[in-house]
């Protein structure tokens, strides 16, 4: 069973993007661009998510592990350094340029305009490039 | 380029709440969090036995949104709105950015919030008001977008 739960919280995770309207760049944008044309829907995109995974994840955590696993895998750091804020920070400016974020960016590939896929080799290529650069 | 688009409510509250179920069911089962870029980058960086679920989880991924834009014909009039050097330098900043601060929208903004993370909240204040400062100066300042 565990593969399937794997894959069916990828499915639904392309499904919800895709029916949220989170895949079209234009929204995104729109929602950054407070003093113009703004369109509010990513807050409630993002608030209806936190509605649903913070009671879940409290009982979640309440297990002693998960279903088809040894341990909770969660980021134990708590430290606010300066690669957190400078990455949220160049993270920000990317996604406000190009109205895409990793997730809808994927998604967005499905409608095979070339541009999101030019974005996601650029993504990827930033990836490997901080991991072989930054990290070794 | 700005294209104006409607508010709409009724859809992103249904498409968050089926993120908000992804992400509760990958921590039920496997135990990890729903974080797109940490799970693109370990699909393709890290040792097998790491790189498997992930890669499980992006097919799904796609099959999920390829029914879900069948049903709704939700990517219809979806196309880019910046031009390929912007594409580039985004796409660049993203995926160094994402790793630097350790998340993006989904595991920061979703994952990390809902557990309280104290960097998952500042990271999030900070890509949503550099992401707002940039479209205020692409917009307002230069005019009409990139």
């Amino acid at each position: 069973m565990k593969p399937w739960f794997i894959g069916l919280a990828g499915a639904l995770f392309g499904a919800g993007i895709t029916v949220s309207g989170m895949a079209n760049p234009a929204k995104v944008q729109n929602f950054l661009d407070v003093a113009g044309s703004w369109d509010p829907s990513l807050a409630l995109v993002m608030g209806a998510a936190l509605l649903v995974v913070t009671p879940g994840f409290f009982f979640v955590f309440k297990m002693s592990a998960p279903k088809y696993a040894e341990a909770f895998a969660l980021p134990t750091r708590k430290d606010i350094d300066w690669k957190l804020l400078l990455g949220a920070l160049l993270f920000g400016i990317g996604w406000a340029l190009s109205g895409l974020c990793p997730a809808p960016a994927l998604v967005a590939t499905l409608t095979g305009v070339s541009g999101f896929f030019i974005f996601l080799l650029a993504m990827v290529a930033g990836m490997i490039l901080y991991r072989f650069i930054f990290e070794s | 380029m700005v294209v104006e688009t409607a508010f709409t409510p009724v859809t992103a509250i249904i498409g968050g709440a089926m993120i908000g179920l992804a992400a509760l069911v990958l921590m039920w089962s496997v135990g990890r969090i729903a974080g797109i870029s940490g799970i693109v980058a370990g699909a393709i960086l890290e040792a097998e036995d790491e790189r498997n679920w992930r890669l499980l989880f992006l097919a799904g991924l796609f099959v999920g949104a390829l029914i879900a834009s069948v049903i709704t014909g939700a990517l219809d009039d979806v196309s880019s709105i910046a031009s390929t050097p912007v594409l580039i330098m985004a796409g660049l900043l993203v995926g160094i950015g994402t790793r630097m601060g350790g998340g993006c929208t989904s595991g920061h903004g979703v994952c990390g919030i809902s557990r309280f993370s104290q960097r998952s909240i500042v990271a999030t204040a900070v890509f949503m008001a550099s992401g707002a400062a940039t479209v205020f100066v692409i917009r307002h300042l230069f005019g009409e977008g990139v």
